[in-house]
């Protein structure tokens, strides 16, 4: 049923936000070792990067975002956002990314997670976004559709996007989890699910993979709070550049899934500190949810370029007035798409 | 860490509905979590046979001759000789809550090992918020060890009612007759430990061997149409009763869970008898998910017995060219509101779920 993927098919991207990436190497090395890795540090990284031997990567800094992108862009690239620059540089058809202070987790009969292996398995299972099986992944060993499942919606569509979860440090924001400091995510739950077409989610960065020849451009490092911060719960980019993949996604016919893998990620920051920042990104999202729910793209945007265009546009027109927040972001989105056509699509060699 | 409150038995708001037609064997391994309700057993088939209750038990026990007894000729739309009939059940009862389970239907055990009292998840799910809106990415935002991830709009966090319970199986997984015949021996072995609102929108395959739903809510809507004896299809009962429930839950801003609790599903039916009750039914799902994904009800359908007869309106005059079949179900279907009322008149006329702040389309 999946379609047979080859190691090199796949480039993984670090963004590094940590200098010294020793534990996180060497306990990713299991799994990561086969393929190829991509690590862009954050720009605002001062110190030098420690990364283990016996890997074959790529790694980029700032000389290099500035020699590619010109200084002026490359400052889109800064904290989280480095990925993106991976992302752009890389020329595989399916892209795994994980931030660096994840760890493999473990499943619940204790075995390690291999969490590149279940996003490849992920993308390449077909997603079935319009109608929903209560048996969860129909394509996985020991389940199948069940009764009432349309037959005409079983082969499916190409998944484009593979959200995986958090065991440990949940991706809660700063309120949620200074409510709650001492939760932690301890729960596997033994499921994919395609997420259903035109329903919205919050997807989060930490842990996704996606088909990069399908939807590459659609991630996007375009949306920056004003207080953004080198804590997840200070951000809002993901998040930001999730809702716009949804969207395409539906629009192209693509499908979405979450649940498996899980990685584990560490105790990082203070909640209650990043309480001051985090107001911004949550009165955000009462904008931006109702907007995305109401976005149609218009049937002749046909690739997810056209699509970003398309999004920029109605950015601009619904959001623009609202908080020059979001005019910067839908002029960034169409600088976003120029970019990608001319850096992201070009035979450009790494490390050059 | 806050400690968790237990949860209400609701043992005077809550009926169990159970269709049969051979014996109800099964209530002795369920009787320490269902011996505190009121069952209503549905007898199906032959009415002279005699089912025998399990001692202890506090029920009422209804057969065909009964069902004409009550309804007179209303009871045109109960089905005979399908679990179909169940839903006369859900007429009858004069309780908030429904659990409906199949009589091939057991205890499960969780992966610790630990028996799984099915009908206090199904109360914990009903009595707790549903988030239709926007996906959580960690299921069910209440219950205990999760909440609603980052980037979730604050004004989404209340969620809605929920109306519906839809549980799952492990052991015999709820297939269609061709996947039996292609998987005789697969079982479902995976414990799904997670709980998830059906996002607005989005229909699903409703099961109703392991089901629980508020019926001050929903419990119109969950009529399980006309199947079996005389019909020319079977095994599409709840699936029909789950999509006009979706849609007037999303018209009316209510929710609908699924997930667990599981249930330990223990007999196969005959894949070729289900073959030949189903067969028409995966042809015209292929036209029926079309209609009901393009279902729109105006807004002035504020009661689920409004919504309902909308729908039927809507099942004459797009289905009917499918078949006469479903012009007689959406006879069916206004009869069956008909009866419901007369059964189950409401003081001021306005029954159910009239939400106060505005969740339509």
């Amino acid at each position: 049923m999946s379609i047979p993927i080859k190691d090199d098919e796949i480039d993984i991207v670090i963004g590094a936000l940590h200098s010294d990436l020793t534990t996180f190497m060497n306990a990713w090395r299991p799994i990561f070792s086969r393929f190829h890795l991509i690590i862009v540090k954050d720009p605002d990284l001062k110190e030098e990067l420690r990364i283990p031997e016996g890997f074959n990567l790529d790694v980029y800094k700032k000389p290099d975002i500035d020699h590619l992108v010109g200084t002026s862009t490359s400052i889109i690239f800064s904290g989280y956002s480095c990925r993106y620059f991976g992302y752009l540089v890389s020329r595989k058809k399916h892209i795994v990314s994980v931030d660096d202070d994840c760890l493999p987790a473990k499943d619940n009969k204790g075995f390690l997670v291999d969490a590149v292996a279940q996003h490849i398995t992920n993308l390449t299972t077909p997603a079935t976004p319009f109608f929903f099986n209560t048996l969860y992944d129909p394509f996985t060993e020991g389940a199948d559709f069940v009764r009432g499942y349309p037959f005409s919606l079983r082969s499916g569509v190409t998944c484009a996007l593979s959200c995986g979860l958090w065991h440990n440090l949940a991706d809660y924001d700063a309120p949620t989890q200074a409510l709650k400091p001492e939760e932690r995510n301890s729960r596997y739950v033994d499921a994919v699910l395609t997420v259903p077409a035109r329903t919205l989610m919050p997807i989060s960065g930490i842990n996704v993979a996606f088909n990069r020849d399908a939807v590459g451009p659609a991630l996007l490092p375009c949306l920056r709070l004003a207080g953004e911060g080198k804590f997840r719960w200070e951000t809002m980019e993901d998040i930001w550049s999730g809702m716009c993949v949804k969207v395409i996604c539906d629009h192209l016919g693509l499908g979405v899934k979450t649940g498996l893998p899980y990685v584990w990620r560490n105790d990082r920051g203070d909640a209650i500190a990043s309480l001051r920042k985090e107001w911004e990104g949550v009165k955000m999202m009462e904008d931006v949810v109702p907007f995305f729910q109401s976005l149609r793209l218009p049937p002749e945007a046909t690739t997810a370029e056209d699509c970003v265009v398309e999004v920029a546009n109605a950015v601009k027109e619904k959001l623009g007035a609202k908080d020059p927040m979001f005019a910067r972001t839908a002029k960034a989105l169409l600088d976003w798409v120029k970019l990608w056509k001319s850096v992201g699509v070009s035979s450009y060699s790494p490390g050059a | 860490m806050a400690t968790v409150s237990p949860t209400p038995l609701l043992k005077d708001e809550l009926d169990i509905v159970i269709p049969t037609i051979r014996n109800l064997d099964f209530l002795e391994m369920w009787r320490p979590f269902f011996q505190p309700y009121h069952l209503i057993i549905v007898q199906d088939g032959d009415p002279s046979k005699t089912i025998k209750v399990p001692e202890g038990f506090d029920y009422e026990l209804y057969n065909r001759n009964d069902i004409n007894r009550v309804l007179g000729p209303k009871a045109s739309c109960i089905s005979f000789k399908d679990s179909a009939c169940r839903c006369f059940g859900y007429m009858v009862s004069k309780k908030k809550y429904i659990y409906t389970i199949d009589d091939d239907c057991f205890v499960a055990k969780d992966p610790s090992g630990k028996d799984i009292n099915a009908l206090e998840q199904h109360i914990k799910n009903l009595l707790c918020p549903s988030t239709p809106f926007f996906f959580n990415t960690l299921y069910d935002p209440y219950r205990d060890g999760a909440d609603f991830v980052r980037g979730y709009p604050f004004s989404l966090r209340e969620g809605v009612p929920t109306a519906v319970s839809h549980g799952l199986w492990l052991n015999i997984p709820d297939y269609d007759a061709p996947t039996q015949l292609v998987k005789p021996l697969e079982r479902n072995t995976r414990y799904v430990d997670a709980i998830m609102t059906i996002p607005k929108g989005t229909l699903f395959p409703m099961c109703g061997m392991n089901l629980a739903f508020n019926r001050e809510l929903i419990g119109p809507a969950m009529y399980f149409g006309l199947m079996g004896d005389g019909q020319p299809i079977g095994r599409y009962d709840d699936m029909w009763a789950g999509w006009c429930t979706k849609v007037i839950c999303d018209h009316l801003g209510l929710g609908v869970k699924t997930g667990l609790p599981y249930i330990w599903h223990s007999k196969a039916s005959n894949p070729f008898v289900n073959l030949k009750k189903e067969y028409k039914g995966i042809y015209w799902q292929e036209e029926l998910i079309p209609f009901f994904q393009s279902v729109t009800l105006p807004k002035d359908c504020t009661t689920v017995q409004k919504c309902y007869i909308e729908i039927s309106k809507q099942v004459k005059a797009k289905l009917g060219k499918v078949d006469d079949y479903f012009n007689k179900l959406a006879d069916a279907m206004v009869t069956w509101i008909d009866a419901w009322d007369e059964l189950n008149p409401s003081p001021s006329g306005i029954k159910s779920a009239e939400l106060p702040n505005g969740a339509t389309k």
